[in-house]
C-alpha cells in the first residue's frame, strides 16, 4: 500500500462528516417544512448522497485495513435506490388520495352545511 | 420457446445476481462461483412468471451516459434541496405539482423513470394516469413550468425511450 493510513482515515472521516451533515439537513427539513409533499424531498438527501458517502467510506476503510477489496458496502445504496421508490410512490399516492377525500368533504361542507345553518338561524330568529 | 430461453429467461438478471453473489461472498473461489451460478440460473426461472416482460436494453452506451447524467443531477439536486431547507423563507423555492404529458409507454422504461425521479431529491413521482399518458410530479423548484417540462422530457424521458423501446 502506497498511501499512509492517515490519509485514508482523513478521507473516510470527511465522507462520514458530509453524510452526517446531509442526514441532519434532511431532519431539519422535516421540522421546518410545512407541507407533506415538501417533506417528501429532504429524505432523498439521506438515501442518495448520504448513504453513498457512508458506503464509499466503509469500502475504502475496510479495503485498506484488510488489504483486499471490500466492495459489498456499495451494494447498500444501490439496493436502497431500488427499494426506496416503492415506499415513496406509495406514500405520495396515499397522500394525494387523502387530500382529494378531504377536498371532497370540504366542498360538501361549504355547499351544504352553511345553508342548513342559515336556515336554522332564520327559523329560530 | 427454445431450451436456451427456458433455462435462462432473463440473462441480464442472471448476470446481476452472479455479480451480487460474488460481491457479497467477497471471493471468486471456484465454490462461490458454482454457488453463484446455481442461484443466478434458479432464481430467474422461479421469478419468470412475476415479470411482465423481459428487460431489453437497446443502447447500452446511452444507458451508461444516462446513468452518469442522473448521478450528476442527484448531486446538484441534493445541494439545491439542502440550500432550500437551510435558507430562510425568502429562499424557499417555488414548489408544486407539474403534470407532464408522457410519450414513454414501455413499463420497464416507466419503472426506471419512477426510480430516477424518486432518487433525484428535487422531484417526487406522485401519480401516473391509468393510460400512462400523463405523469403528476411534485417538484421542489419548478422555475418556468414550460421550460421544466421540456427539459424533463428531453433529459429524462427521451433517452429512456431510445434505451428501452
Amino acid at each position: 500500500m502506497s498511501m499512509p493510513l492517515v490519509w485514508i482515515e482523513l478521507i473516510v472521516a470527511g465522507l462520514l462528516v458530509v453524510s452526517g451533515l446531509l442526514v441532519l439537513v434532511a431532519a431539519i427539513g422535516f421540522v421546518r417544512l410545512q407541507d407533506f409533499f415538501l417533506r417528501m424531498h429532504p429524505p432523498a438527501l439521506a438515501y442518495t448522497l448520504g448513504s453513498w458517502c457512508v458506503a464509499i467510506a466503509a469500502a475504502l476503510y475496510f479495503s485498506y485495513l484488510e488489504g483486499r477489496l471490500a466492495l459489498h458496502p456499495l451494494l447498500i445504496p444501490v439496493v436502497l435506490a431500488i427499494t426506496v421508490p416503492v415506499t415513496t410512490v406509495l406514500l405520495a399516492r396515499v397522500s394525494l388520495f387523502r387530500q382529494r377525500a378531504a377536498d371532497a368533504d370540504r366542498s360538501v361542507a361549504t355547499t351544504v352545511q352553511p345553508r342548513t345553518v342559515t336556515d336554522a338561524d332564520r327559523h329560530s330568529g | 420457446m427454445s431450451l436456451w430461453q427456458r433455462c435462462l429467461p432473463a440473462p441480464l438478471l442472471s448476470v446481476v445476481l452472479l455479480v451480487l453473489w460474488l460481491l457479497l461472498a467477497r471471493s471468486t473461489s471456484a465454490g462461490q462461483i458454482v454457488l453463484g451460478l446455481a442461484i443466478s440460473v434458479i432464481v430467474p426461472i422461479l421469478t419468470a412468471k412475476l415479470m411482465p416482460q423481459n428487460v431489453r436494453i437497446a443502447r447500452a452506451g446511452l444507458a451508461i451516459r444516462y446513468g452518469i447524467r442522473v448521478l450528476g443531477e442527484v448531486v446538484l439536486s441534493n445541494l439545491a434541496v439542502a440550500r432550500g431547507v437551510l435558507g430562510g423563507a425568502a429562499q424557499r423555492p417555488s414548489a408544486g405539482f407539474v403534470s407532464i404529458p408522457l410519450d414513454l409507454r414501455d413499463p420497464v422504461g416507466l419503472t426506471v423513470l419512477a426510480m430516477v425521479t424518486t432518487i433525484v431529491p428535487g422531484t417526487v413521482w406522485s401519480e401516473i394516469a391509468a393510460d400512462r399518458s400523463t405523469l403528476l410530479l411534485h417538484v421542489w423548484d419548478i422555475g418556468e413550468e414550460r421550460e421544466f417540462v421540456s427539459r424533463f422530457k428531453t433529459h429524462y424521458e427521451q433517452p429512456l425511450r431510445e434505451i428501452f423501446e
